[in-house]
Parts: C-alpha cells; sequence; structure tokens
C-alpha cells in the first residue's frame, strides 16, 4: 500500500536534489533553470499528496498557481539568459563572475 | 458579498489595470519617447494612492474568506512602500534619461512589483502571499537587468533571478508542509491549528518559510545576493531595491510570523534572533573593506534588516511598533542617501568608489554636511533620528528578555559605525583627488535636503509616526 509519507519521502529527495542541483553544479546556467523546476515540481507533489489525503482540494488550486507562475519564472529567467550570453559570450556558471563579493 | 470583497483590494486593482493599459498605450504610440511622462504619471499616482489609502482606511476588514487583510498594519506598509517607490521614481527619471536607460518598461514594471508588495503586506492566505511575491519578484528580476548591453546589469540581473528563485522554492516547501500538518492555507487557520503542541511538520513548514522569506529580505546567511545584486543594477533600480521591497519583505515577515503562527512565538523567536544577530555582525564586518558605494549600501542594508529582524524576533506589540518604526526610517535615510550616490559624476559619468569623495566638503560644503546628517543617522549616533531607530528595536528586544541581542546589537552597530564615519572622514580630512563634478539635479537635491532635514527635526515626535506604528502593530499581534 502507498500511503502519504511515500509520496512525501519523494517529493522530499526531488527538492533536495534540486537543491543540489543548484549549488554542485559548476557548468552550465541551464542545468540551474532546470534545478529550479524540480524544486518547484517537487513542492508540486507534496501540495497534490495533501490535498487528495487531506480531501481538501485548496491543495490542487495551490498547485496550478505554482505551475502557472513556474513558467512565467522560466520565460524570465531564459530572457534574461540570452541576454547575458550576448554580453559574456558564454553560459558557464563559472563565468558568472564579473562582480566578486 | 462579491462587491464588497472587490471595493477592499481596489487600489491593487486599480493599480494592476492602470499598469496594464499603460502598458498598452505606450506600445502602441511612441514607446520610449513617451516615458519621461510616464514616469511622473506613475510616481504621482502613487503619492495620490498613499494618500488615498492613509487617509480613507479605517478598521480591520478581510476580502475573500480571508485572504486579503485590510487592516492597520496593511496599510502602514502600503502607504510607505507607495511614497518611496514613488520618491525613487521621481529620482532616476532625470538620470536615467541622461543615458539613454529610460525605457517605458521601467514605470510600469515598478508599478507591477509594487502591486505584488501591497497584495503581500496584506495577504491572509499563502496562495496570496505567494501570488503577490512572485509578481514583486518577477518585476524586480528584469528591472534589475534593465541595462541589457552591460555584463554586469545582466549577472545581476541572473544571480538575483537564481537565488530568488531558490528562496521561492523554499518558501513554497514550508508552504506545502504547513499546508500538510495544519490542513488549510489561511492563517486563521493555521494559527488555530498550531495553538497546541505543534507537530514536527508544521515546526519544519515555519523553518523552510522563514529561510525563504529571509532570502528576501537579505538577512544573513541568506544574503549573498545582495551586495552583488546592489553593484550591478543601474543606480536609481538599486535605489529601488534599498527601500519599498525592503519593506514589504519585512512586513510580509512579520505578516506570516504573527498571523499564521502567532501562539508559538517562543518557536520562532530563537530563529529570527539567529538570523538578526548574524545579519548585525556581518553588515557591519563585511562593509569595512568595501571601496564601492553602492556594494556598501548593500553590506549596510543587511545590517539594517538585522536590527529590524531584533524588532521582529521581541514578539510583542512593542516590538513590531519598533520595526515598523525603524523600517521607516531606514527607507527614509536611504533615499536621501541615493539621492546623493546618483548624483556622483565625474565629467558626466556615475562614479561609485568611496575614494572619490575626499575633500568633498571643501567644494561643496552644503551637501556634505547633508551626506553627513544621513551618515550619522545610518550609524545611529545619538542626536539623529537613525538613533531612535536603533534605541526602539532595542527596547523592545530588551523588554522580551533578549537581553544577550540587545547587547549585540549595541556592539554590532559601534562596529558599524566605522565604515559611516569613514565616509564622513573622507569627505572632510582627505586628501585632495580629482573632483566630482559640481552639478546636481535639482530634483536630487531636494531628496537629499528633505531626507537630512527629516533626520534631524523628526528627533521632536518622529512626525507623529509612532502612535500609528503603534495602532498597526496593534492590529496584528495577537
Amino acid at each position: 500500500m502507498i500511503g502519504i509519507e511515500h509520496y512525501l519521502a519523494v517529493a522530499a529527495s526531488l527538492f533536495v536534489i534540486g537543491i543540489f542541483g543548484l549549488f554542485l553544479n559548476r557548468k552550465n546556467v541551464i542545468i540551474l533553470l532546470m534545478s529550479i523546476e524540480l524544486m518547484l515540481l517537487a513542492v508540486n507533489i507534496n501540495f497534490v499528496a495533501f490535498s487528495s489525503y487531506l480531501d481538501d482540494l485548496v491543495g490542487q488550486v495551490f498547485t496550478l498557481f505554482v505551475l502557472t507562475v513556474a513558467a512565467a519564472e522560466a520565460a524570465i529567467g531564459l530572457a534574461i539568459l540570452v541576454c547575458f550570453f550576448r554580453n559574456r559570450g558564454t553560459i558557464d556558471v563559472e563565468d558568472v563572475n564579473v562582480m566578486k563579493g | 458579498m462579491i462587491s464588497a470583497d472587490i471595493q477592499i483590494v481596489m487600489p491593487e486593482i486599480l493599480l494592476a489595470i492602470y499598469a496594464m493599459l499603460a502598458l498598452l498605450a505606450a506600445v502602441y504610440t511612441n514607446k520610449d519617447k513617451s516615458a519621461s511622462l510616464l514616469t511622473w504619471v506613475t510616481s504621482g499616482l502613487f503619492v495620490l494612492m498613499g494618500l488615498w489609502i492613509g487617509i480613507n482606511g479605517q478598521g480591520t476588514q478581510t476580502a475573500f474568506d480571508g485572504m486579503f487583510n485590510d487592516d492597520a498594519f496593511s496599510r502602514f506598509a502600503k502607504v510607505a512602500i507607495l511614497l518611496s517607490a514613488a520618491a525613487v521614481l521621481m529620482m532616476s527619471e532625470a538620470y536615467m534619461k541622461r543615458r539613454g536607460l529610460l525605457r517605458f518598461e521601467y514605470p510600469i514594471l515598478v508599478a507591477l512589483s509594487v502591486v505584488g508588495m501591497m497584495v503581500m503586506v496584506s495577504a491572509g492566505d499563502l496562495m496570496a502571499l505567494y501570488m503577490g511575491l512572485e509578481l514583486q519578484s518577477l518585476s524586480l528580476y528584469v528591472v534589475a537587468s534593465l541595462r541589457r548591453d552591460s555584463v554586469k546589469s545582466t549577472e545581476a540581473g541572473l544571480k538575483y533571478f537564481v537565488l530568488g528563485a531558490l528562496s521561492s522554492g523554499l518558501l513554497l516547501y514550508g508552504a506545502s508542509l504547513t499546508y500538510g500538518f495544519a490542513g488549510t492555507t489561511l492563517f486563521s487557520g493555521i494559527i488555530e491549528a498550531s495553538a497546541h503542541h505543534p507537530s514536527l511538520g508544521l515546526l519544519f513548514g515555519i523553518v523552510f518559510l522563514v529561510s525563504g522569506l529571509a532570502f528576501k529580505v537579505s538577512a544573513a546567511p541568506f544574503h549573498m545576493w545582495t551586495p552583488d545584486v546592489y553593484e550591478g543594477s543601474p543606480t536609481p533600480v538599486t535605489a529601488f531595491f534599498a527601500t519599498a521591497p525592503k519593506f514589504a519583505a519585512m512586513a510580509m515577515f512579520a505578516r506570516v510570523v504573527h498571523d499564521a503562527f502567532g501562539h508559538i512565538v517562543s518557536d520562532w523567536q530563537q530563529i529570527v534572533a539567529l538570523l538578526a544577530v548574524v545579519s548585525m555582525f556581518l553588515g557591519a564586518i563585511a562593509a569595512i573593506g568595501q571601496k564601492d558605494i553602492k556594494r556598501l549600501m548593500a553590506y549596510s542594508s543587511i545590517a539594517h534588516m538585522g536590527f529590524a529582524l531584533m524588532g521582529l524576533a521581541a514578539g510583542t506589540v512593542l516590538g513590531v511598533q519598533a520595526m515598523l518604526i525603524y523600517m521607516a526610517i531606514y527607507v527614509t535615510m536611504n533615499i536621501g542617501a541615493f539621492a546623493f550616490i546618483l548624483g556622483m559624476e565625474r565629467d558626466g559619468r556615475p562614479v561609485t568608489s568611496i575614494e572619490s569623495l575626499k575633500m568633498y566638503s571643501k567644494r561643496q560644503p552644503l551637501r556634505a554636511l547633508a551626506l553627513l546628517v544621513l551618515m550619522f543617522s545610518l550609524a545611529g549616533v545619538p542626536p539623529m533620528v537613525g538613533f531612535f531607530g536603533k534605541f526602539y528595536v532595542l527596547r523592545a528586544a530588551f523588554d522580551a528578555g533578549l537581553a544577550w541581542l540587545a547587547i549585540a546589537g549595541v556592539i554590532a552597530s559601534v562596529i558599524g559605525a566605522f565604515y559611516y564615519l569613514r565616509i564622513v572622514y573622507y569627505m572632510y580630512f582627505g586628501e585632495e583627488t580629482e573632483p566630482l563634478d559640481g552639478k546636481m539635479n535639482p530634483v536630487l537635491w531636494g531628496f537629499l535636503m528633505a531626507a537630512s532635514l527629516a533626520m534631524v527635526i523628526g528627533v521632536f515626535n518622529l512626525f507623529g509616526i509612532e502612535p500609528i506604528a503603534q495602532a498597526a502593530a496593534e492590529a496584528l499581534v495577537h
């Protein structure tokens, strides 16, 4: 029997993978965008699982909002990335270092 | 019923409609040629709306089954956000126009982010909070990289975007755990569910929510985006970042911890107190080595957020009141300081190095004096208003039994005074260097003088802000 805790475990591991992807990745900014997406989707799994467990629709409504915002966020992130690429000629994470602090 | 709800969210709806209409109108007419006019109209609208909310609003009302609150607290925050955003828009117009930066999107994006902030500070539900926060953040990511052809500006935008998205993710994960363990996303439901012995899941939810919020207020150890974003963004945008969004994020922080977790103060108090201590010391120590005044202001804002969090950590009415007063003073000081920074030029090109201020007092005694007042106030030197802001938060922390926090605050503020005084030292006793341009835009001059005068005159009664902040705090704290 698959219970709520299994869903939560999957969501938590996806979330942690997302965070590690954000911090350990030294290669490409696109991978950062993928990690962010992974984190948001892990949260969505959490919401849907709780929604079904609590028999309450609010969680699924929240999921729809999160999905919409994630789409807008990805669009803006890619737009900024394109501008950055035009100026710098690279999207390696190691090259995002004009300012140091 | 629905019309009563809409009546309550009317300011936000009007501002959102204005932003969308302005966007359409500017795209279909003469685009960037109307940018100047649009900037002034937007700031005028902000001022009018601030006055409208400040004068008309009364009582506590909730809309959409508690998802949206209109109380003294949210009105206080909204007036501060609207007025400071208007001031920054007015200051940016001439600066951006001369550098070909003034695109018509700028005032519109600022207006949209202000709508987001207004929703954030009056949210009564995790969903409304998240949507307001994202509307604000997404607009801010774009304005940070407004100078599309500069590596620094786009890099600032990219860094802000990645870390901002991470913080939203943390906040959302906290929201999902809170929803799961409290069974509702409404703050009024969460506070009941958490009243007696909150479950472990709910505690994890608080931790994630608080760390997401700490990112937004740039409290250490979640501050790493701040110096780079402040340095890389165009200076008017930096001025905006340092004022309205900081106030909004801090007000939202207070809203979440008191409205949703007000019965378990002791559970989040230790987290907030820790954030406060780390921010105060990091801001004070890391700023010492800075040579760029925008980076210096970034570390200064981290330290100031630490002090504001100290008020919040008290977890009392007095604490929230102190936090609101502190933030209002901080925003006024920053508007004055950035009016000065925006006016720093050599041969018409912007300069941001602190060294360029050497012997500034010899050439511009009045402006140097105004900056001296602002720097003393930022440092919290007694005769200025900034001292009273610090005094209020220290007293609130002390009264709440956090004497160690208050003592740490005093030590951090003494360390921090060093770098403010260094600027003053350069202006009055430094060696002669290549001078800055003598001319200053009259709007900037006006804001600089007004802010520094306010820091002196405000000593008498803080412009009557104290009882208003108290009413706001009483509306929030249960």
